[in-house]
């Protein structure tokens, strides 16, 4: 157990944000939650930062855990002259000790090592994305929390990112915390999927939540089948799907 | 002109910070609070410097407060505070109507009537500010690239905040005297803006800046005195030129 919530509500200005959230993330495992806007999901990324104490229940961490974050929005002014090289190098003396893999390293895993000598502002959605998963490689993170990490990434380019995660949790062994509002694409080799809707409507493999009644209620039928139609295409490694072929081509050539 | 050097190689890099975080109107509202300070300091009976760093700490920390509430755009609530601060300030000052205050050296500066105790002032605080701004420069970075990240890696926000806020107050009870409250954030911004186009990091930017708020401190006085001008708006004029020629420059460059 790397992290668990048991029982957490949190409630802001007299408004109830979530409540009774349970749930038990583990290292080498992928948890996705996903839900519509305003669900909550931002709010439980920041509890289970440390970053939001809940209003009741227990959020409890093993001890010596690690936590990297990735976080939804990530824009910096472009008055400050600050490379990657830079942005990787900036961390407190105490975080700087434990790390084991060099800068040019963690960049080459998430393929940005390109970027190294970039500012920070002239990188894509994209590379941003990776630049801070990098950081979060070499900061050996047990635990890494992506907010949202799609967001402003075309449909290629969020499958190659999502396989880049699922890479760095089967090298790393690291449990990956992954917020999603994307119910079509979510990520295939997600091993837990929650949906949030201020309280947890279902939750189990991406294969039988498509199926449950809760989450075929809170998405629409259509949502639910595009779900279910994309898990068998990748089980099956089809490659007649358009985006997940296409993913999969741009990955094999 | 001692003073003038030792407050540019702080206000450098402490601009950096502010125009990185854009916290110019910031700076400026602290400005003006400081004129809340010194009638407070005449009505007190308290030393000007020391009266001018607790109004600016008070006002600071004020509107880290109220930046948290939702009912009114940080920029609304930095006018009001500005602009109430300075008029509060300025009744004060007229009605204690005392001999002993010259308002316009206040607002414009005057360099030159630094003595040596003051000069020394100067030079402790700068070195005291300079020391706490290396000790907490990561931890400023990364508040200032993203807040909750910051959180995450073991950063507590609000106090690097406050360390910021108490620097800035400390560097205006400083500049006031030597460029003048209305002047006092062009020293703070304008050579961090000159440093950015020669800079690739953040810390070489922060030492740029602070050489070139200390060559304009130099060139402008010389300026002031060659064609018999007032001090402060000498020394921000030069600064405006250094940012001229590096923006034009970087633009040259970068083509």
């Amino acid at each position: 157990m790397l992290l668990s919530m048991d029982d957490v509500n949190v409630r802001i200005g007299g408004q109830t944000i979530l409540s009774n959230i349970s749930l038990t993330l583990e290292a080498d495992r992928i948890t996705t939650v996903i839900g519509p806007n305003g669900a909550g999901k931002t709010t439980l990324c920041k509890v289970a930062l440390g970053i939001l104490q809940p209003t009741s229940g227990r959020v409890q961490k093993a001890p010596g855990l690690r936590i990297s974050y990735v976080p939804q929005r990530f824009h910096i002014d472009s008055s400050m002259p600050l490379t990657v090289r830079d942005f990787l190098s900036v961390s407190l003396p105490f975080a700087r000790k434990r790390r084991l893999l060099g800068i040019a390293e963690a960049l080459e895993l998430t393929e940005v090592e390109h970027c190294i000598d970039k500012n920070l502002h002239q990188l894509s959605g994209g590379e941003t994305q990776r630049v801070l998963l990098a950081r979060a490689i070499t900061q050996q993170a047990d635990l890494i929390v992506l907010d949202e990490p799609a967001q402003g990434v075309d449909v290629n380019g969020q499958e190659l990112l999502y396989k880049l995660i699922s890479r760095i949790r089967d090298i790393r062994h690291c449990g990956i915390l992954l917020i999603s509002h994307d119910l079509h694409l979510v990520m295939a080799d997600t091993d837990n999927v929650l949906c949030l809707n201020g309280h947890i409507c279902c939750a189990g493999h991406p294969e039988s939540i498509s199926n449950d009644p809760a989450f075929v209620s809170l998405f629409g039928r259509r949502a639910a089948d595009t779900l279910a139609i994309y898990h068998h295409h990748h089980d099956h490694h089809h490659h007649a799907d358009g985006t997940v072929a296409e993913g999969d081509h741009c990955s094999n050539s | 002109m001692l003073a003038g050097i030792a407050l540019a190689l702080i206000t450098g890099p402490l601009g950096c910070f502010i125009v990185w975080r854009r916290m110019a109107y910031f700076g400026d509202t602290l400005a003006h609070a400081a004129l809340l300070g010194i009638a407070l300091g005449i009505l007190l009976d308290i030393p000007n410097g020391f009266a001018v760093i607790a109004a600016c700490l008070l006002v600071g920390l004020l509107m880290l407060v109220l930046q948290r509430q939702q009912h009114f755009a940080s920029d609304t609530v930095l006018g009001i505070l500005a602009h109430s601060s300075l008029s509060v300030g300025l009744i004060a000052i007229a009605l204690l109507d005392s001999p002993s205050v010259d308002l316009m050296g206040y607002l414009f500066g005057d360099i030159l009537t630094t003595g040596w105790s003051e000069t020394g002032f100067i030079a402790v605080l700068t070195v005291v500010s300079l020391l706490v701004l290396i000790f907490y420069w990561r931890r400023l970075i990364l508040i200032t690239l993203h807040e909750d990240l910051a959180r995450v890696e073991g950063v507590n926000p609000m106090l690097s905040q406050i360390v910021l806020i108490s620097i800035i107050a400390f560097v205006i009870a400083m500049a006031m005297k030597v460029v003048g409250l209305l002047l006092v954030t062009s020293m703070l911004i304008i050579p961090a803006a000159a440093a950015r186009p020669l800079s690739r990091s953040p810390g070489m930017m922060a030492i740029l800046a602070g050489i070139i708020g200390a060559v304009s401190v130099i060139a402008g006085l010389f300026g002031a005195w060659w064609i018999d001008a007032p001090s402060g708006p000498s020394i921000v004029l030069a600064s405006f030129l250094c940012f001229l020629a590096t923006f034009i420059g970087g633009r040259f460059i970068s083509r």
